[in-house]
């Protein structure tokens, strides 16, 4: 049965449905809203959600709850999946299926989120929902696909969608059946000479020393199977298009409601969303613009995502941006990018070859 | 076969020791004693003098768990003075 | 059968076994001299007196300990450095009925971890963090850390902790025992067999805490770190006992309720 729910509620119902009986976090607007719905429903499923006392204490809790073999988010905003890198890192070398709700203050923590700032090498499949029924099924793909890889996944969101009711209905998804977690721990292989040790060093039980480097080329082979396995995207009218408009998240709404009409009065103009902003869709995007004669990239912030266009391209067609720095009086990302009018006057000045001011 | 005087024995992997001598003043009775020899890490080790009570002070502090403690059912001969 | 044992007499008994039964092997390249494989012992054999092999989970913070882990045969999961308390709770919010065990060393939990444990000791989970504390950072090569002595030499005090440069040192077993979560706070200390004995039995009590539900249970070892201390390894035991064992008094600080501070131990007070 539909029902109007904000993204943040949502978000969390869905990731229930997906098994999901563990989350810990700490308040951070836009984050703060799905720590309270998640507070509100995980005891009624014999789940467990833990106010932390800090964005460090609520990923090492997590991880806690990963190792036991549950299903186990935590999330934050940028600022607090700052404090969480270092865990973020070795927690996808420990191979723990982590599902992380990066609810951004707009779209300036794409690098973040697809780089890491966490040290060494690593990777997570990161998915930028464009609204929140798109959400609804991709927190639940996230938690199957966390435990079909043993690699952490993000849900990119913001306050747009943390904050946007919508007629959704969750429905639970079905999947492909998963292998058991027989590396959870539970104790019981205690005494047996065989006991576990999760850990993201290769360190193994009887045997002094560690490995690093054939631990480390191990998950490297592994991410790059994810980077060819996992890419998807979304886009229209790309075919004849003399312009392709790339976007990603929230924006790329807007993005596709200003292409669609543009399309409607004659224009050749195309969109491109990339629903994974890692692994990128550079194939998809290299032909989606393949009659393109300009690429414009639509984005809240400094210019982030551009990087991944042009490294997509090859500087095989001109990339401009026409987005830019857009917030509102309390730096939460609602500014004014966030309006058809204002988007559709920088697409048009793309298509007239126009520089656009940011 | 029991030594003089003594309740207990130990056996020492003295190829394991490390030398670190917190044996020896853990020894109650005080039967263990940095002997003269070398193991091949060339690091000295604790040889067994009589008078072990087999109380297992050595077993608890040794870093390298290179001790295992025995105690003899029945007493030793006791021939000269106990200690 | 080892060679060791050919030559001994019939009617010797096996009174101390060579290594706990939930210990692979013996070998491993800590310093001579080193208390924490002592802490180590106790803590595997009283798990295994409890009968609680098979639901012991121990979470592993970062420090010379760390090396112990491969002749850990219980299941483990390897934390960060300072972050073991929080994993731990995760593990036994998820896992009630397993007996969760925290071992960090002071760097770890003092220092860089203060808040996690603190944190964890208030919300009364029902847990043990087991505290080794030789007063500095063993494997980045003996650097001070908040439990650090005034007066004890350390790579980064050479003239010994001096209040007015370095600060004082945080006694962290009176700072949980205070908080109403905590139901047990102890303090032990390897550096003698009678000492290693009181270990054990501090580390039982701690750990029933934990299996009657009474909530969060601590005990702290002090280790022996000749190494870290610049001193030959013998000197190690009465080092630690005259100035380690001066301010982080051994005792229990927390029992039944009843708090018992430092400063009242060390003037030979008990806790029950």
């Amino acid at each position: 049965m539909r029902q109007l729910m904000e993204g943040s509620e949502a978000i969390a119902e869905a990731s229930i449905a997906a098994g999901c009986r563990f989350f810990a976090g700490y308040p951070m607007t836009p984050f703060t809203e799905l720590l309270e719905s998640f507070a509100k429903k995980l005891p009624a499923v014999g789940g467990v959600c833990i106010n932390a006392e800090s964005e460090l204490e609520s990923i090492g809790m997590a991880w806690g709850a990963l190792a036991t073999g549950a299903r186990a988010a935590t999330g934050s905003t940028g600022q607090g999946i700052a404090l969480m890198q270092e865990s973020l890192s070795e927690i996808t070398r420990a191979e723990l299926p982590l599902v992380l709700f990066h609810m951004a203050r707009g779209q300036s923590d794409y690098f973040q989120a697809t780089r890491g700032g966490g040290h060494g090498d690593y990777r997570h499949l990161v998915f930028a929902p464009i609204d929140v029924t798109e959400a609804t099924h991709l927190a639940q793909e996230a938690f199957d696909l966390a435990d079909r890889w043993r690699n952490p996944v993000q849900i990119y969101g913001d306050y747009l969608l943390a904050h946007t009711a919508e007629a959704v209905e969750i429905e639970p998804l079905r999947f492909e059946a998963l292998p058991p977690k027989d590396w959870a721990v539970d104790g019981s292989l205690g005494g047996s000479g065989r006991a576990r040790n999760i850990n993201p060093i290769g360190m193994e039980k009887g045997r002094k020393g560690i490995e690093p480097e054939p631990f480390w080329k191990r998950l490297q082979a592994k991410h790059d199977a994810m980077e060819r396995a996992l890419p998807r995207h979304e886009a229209e009218h790309t075919e004849d298009a003399e312009l392709v408009v790339v976007a990603f998240g929230t924006l790329a709404r807007f993005a596709r409601y200003v292409v669609r009409a543009l399309r409607r009065e004659g224009r050749r103009v195309g969109y491109f969303r990339p629903v994974t902003l890692w692994p990128f869709p550079s194939d998809a995007l290299r032909e989606a613009t393949g009659s393109a004669r300009r690429v414009a990239v639509l984005e809240m912030n400094a210019g982030q995502m551009i990087d991944d266009v042009r490294l997509a391209l090859l500087g095989s067609r001109p990339v401009v941006a026409i987005g830019g720095i857009s917030s509102d009086s309390a730096g939460f990302g609602i500014g004014p990018l966030l309006d058809a009018d204002n988007v559709r006057e920088r697409v048009e000045g793309a298509l007239a070859g126009r520089e656009v001011a940011a | 076969m029991s030594a003089r005087g003594s309740r207990g024995t130990v056996t020492i992997a003295t190829e394991r020791c490390k030398g670190c001598e917190l044996c020896i003043p853990a020894c109650p009775p005080r039967v263990l004693a940095m002997s003269q020899e070398r193991n091949a890490l060339g690091v000295p080790y604790p040889e067994l003098l009589p008078g072990c009570t087999g109380c297992g002070a050595c077993l608890l502090v040794c870093p390298d768990f290179c001790f295992e403690v025995f105690r003899f059912d029945a007493p030793a001969a006791r021939e000269g003075v106990a200690r | 059968m080892s060679t060791r044992h050919e030559g001994l007499p019939a009617n010797a008994r096996q009174v101390g076994l060579e290594k706990p039964a939930l210990q692979y092997g013996v070998d491993h390249d800590l310093c001579p001299g080193c208390g924490e494989p002592l802490a180590l012992r106790c803590l595997l054999e009283t798990i295994e007196e409890l009968g609680c092999a098979q639901r012991a989970i121990g979470v592993i913070g970062i420090g010379c300990y760390t090396a112990l882990t491969p002749l850990m045969d219980i299941d483990l999961v390897q934390a960060l450095h300072g972050r073991a308390p929080s994993v731990a709770t995760g593990v036994k919010r998820m896992r009630p009925e397993g007996l969760v065990v925290a071992l960090q060393g002071d760097g770890d939990m003092v220092s860089e971890g203060l808040q996690e444990v603190l944190h964890t000791a208030a919300r009364g989970e029902p847990l043990t963090c087991v505290l080794l504390n030789n007063g500095v950072f063993g494997e980045t090569g003996g650097h001070m850390t908040a439990t650090t002595v005034l007066g004890q030499r350390t790579k980064n005090s050479l003239d010994g902790r001096d209040a007015a440069y370095h600060g004082h040192p945080i006694l962290i077993a009176d700072l949980l025992a205070q908080l109403d979560g905590t139901a047990y706070a102890a303090r032990a200390s390897v550096h003698d067999a009678a000492g290693v004995a009181r270990t054990k039995r501090m580390l039982r009590r701690a750990l029933e805490v934990q299996l009657e539900g009474r909530g969060f249970s601590f005990v702290e070892i002090l280790t022996m770190c000749p190494t870290g201390w610049f001193l030959p390894t013998a000197q190690g035991p009465e080092y630690l006992d005259r100035v380690l064992g001066s301010v982080h008094v051994v005792g229990e600080l927390k029992r039944e309720g009843r708090f018992v501070p430092t400063a009242q131990l060390a003037q030979g007070a008990r806790a029950s």
